[in-house]
């Protein structure tokens, strides 16, 4: 289970990359692997604003539909065309070619409520 | 929470990587290594499955084939010992109780195996309706293990491991009583599966279970044998359509709406449950039919989802998947009569957004024989 040191992550199983004032926005290894194949990945369009604990897409697994919940509130800014038509790319290398959004949090967006890795390596644990 | 229960075999999941849910009751492996991967290796090779959470149930007496014939919407008389039958059992309103397989072991002597998680409404359903004195009905679901072998290399692997001559049995026939190499208890061997593809489905006392299977995963794996879940188990029967109770068959979906007129006999030469409704829909037609639809816009129907013609809500999607075969985003889907016709479009109601499709022919996948 990978679980980069440098990253932030939410109880919803999404990581969050600090790049300047903007944040790309991923699911994490533990998440893929739970889900299983990925076949189809839905992502909101940029422009869009999204709101934090609330779904901003879908991620579809041979057996299911899982929602993607934002990690914090912005507005999205870049989105990751490629999973369009390569969504094994999450299964594949969910930090890095399956980014999903880069997001320009909003003012009172809070980071300080994410985990680190240590805390959400604990609770996968528990869970 | 109920505990859930496991099959004799639960013990040899982890050995080869299971991830187990909760199926109705029942702790079974979704997977083992990856749907896609599984269903492929089923397709081109041959999978293991333990389906021993299938129920079985014995009806045995001099009325046994009479009291089938009232309960069952198939023709029972046409059972001779070592066939087996696939038949739907239906309430008075044509609604399905359950689809299942009835072996016919010996005159008066029947084994049905039933859907897991309707063994007991099964049960209760025909002992409520057992007006024969001299018929018993037997709930046996935990004496046995049901391993299916499915693949086209299925009869390859499973003969390493009898003498029996398998090319012998024909589809949906079986042999009982056979005998593999270092395995105390004889088996039952029959040709069906639910996967779309030749194999066998095996029942064996559940002492030897593990015994089996792990001696069928041993000397298939030069063939490519790998344990499949229940996943690929799902994408499989969806591709060969084959109903899936609750999905394409439920209490409120009769077998004629099901696209299972095959499976009723109406003109059999005995009343049964449901005949009057199924008869009516057989002649004229039911008002609805389950039609396979393939998404023009991109998004997978899933189960549940409302099907649309313009603003018209005319069915829903009964099961619907991200085809491991064809790589297309397809499903079934009941609705109204006058649009199952190939070439129509729907629109599926995909959570918040509306999606093209089309009304295709299935079986999505046929094997070539």
């Amino acid at each position: 289970m990978s679980l980069p040191k440098e990253l932030l992550y939410s109880e919803e199983h999404e990581w969050v990359k600090k790049e300047g004032d903007k944040v790309r926005i991923g699911i994490t290894d533990f998440a893929q692997d739970e889900l299983g194949d990925i076949v189809f990945v839905e992502l909101p369009e940029v422009g869009d604003e999204i709101e934090a604990d609330e779904p901003f897409g879908s991620v579809e697994s041979v057996k299911t539909v899982s929602e993607l919940y934002a990690p914090v509130s912005g507005k999205v800014v870049e989105v990751n065309e490629e999973l369009e038509d390569s969504p094994e790319f999450v299964n594949e290398s969910p930090y890095e070619k399956a980014w999903m959004v880069v997001v320009e949090p909003s003012d009172d967006a809070n980071l300080d409520d994410l985990l680190t890795a240590e805390k959400y390596e604990e609770f996968i644990q528990e869970d | 929470m109920q505990e859930l229960k496991r099959t004799p075999l639960f013990p040899e999941y982890e050995k080869y990587g299971a991830k187990t849910i909760d199926f109705g009751g029942w702790d079974l492996p979704v997977q083992f290594s990856s749907i896609k991967h599984e269903h492929e290796v089923t397709r081109t090779k041959a999978g293991l499955f333990d389906v021993s959470h299938m129920g079985e149930i014995v009806v045995k007496g001099q009325s046994s084939k009479q009291f089938l014939q009232k309960m069952v919407t198939n023709d029972v008389s046409k059972l001779t010992p070592n066939r087996a039958q696939y038949t739907v059992m239906c309430y008075e309103d044509g609604g399905s109780v359950d689809d299942f397989l009835i072996y016919m072991m010996e005159e008066n002597h029947y084994l049905l195996v039933v859907n897991a998680a309707n063994t007991e409404k099964d049960y209760d359903w025909l002992v409520q309706h057992n007006d024969f004195s001299d018929v018993t009905i037997t709930n046996v679901s935990d004496q046995y293990v049901q391993l299916a072998l499915q693949g086209p290399k299925a009869e390859e692997i499973l003969q390493k491991l009898t003498d029996t001559d398998l090319s012998e049995i024909k589809f949906f026939r079986f042999k009982d009583d056979v005998h593999f190499t270092d395995i105390e208890s004889g088996a039952l061997v029959s040709r069906t599966g639910y996967t779309g593809e030749d194999g066998f489905e095996i029942y064996i006392d559940a002492k030897d279970g593990s015994q089996l299977w792990n001696a069928v995963l041993e000397v298939g794996k030069e063939d490519g044998l790998e344990p499949i879940g229940l996943g690929a188990r799902d994408t499989l029967r969806f591709e060969a359509n084959l109903a899936l109770y609750g999905q394409e068959l439920s209490k409120d979906i009769t077998p004629i709406e099901a696209g299972l007129s095959f499976a009723v006999k109406v003109k059999k030469d005995a009343d049964f449950i449901g005949k009057d409704v199924l008869k009516e829909q057989k002649e004229n037609g039911p008002a609805r039919k389950l039609v396979g639809i393939e998404m023009i816009d991109k998004g997978i129907p899933r189960t549940g989802y409302p099907v649309f013609v313009g603003d018209e809500e005319v069915g829903f999607v009964t099961s619907g998947t991200q085809s491991p075969t064809l790589n297309k985003n397809i499903g079934l889907a009941l609705v109204k009569s006058e649009l199952a016709t190939e070439g129509t479009e729907v629109v599926v109601q995909v959570r918040k957004r509306k999606l093209k499709a089309i009304v295709v022919p299935t079986p999505f996948y046929k094997r070539d024989k």
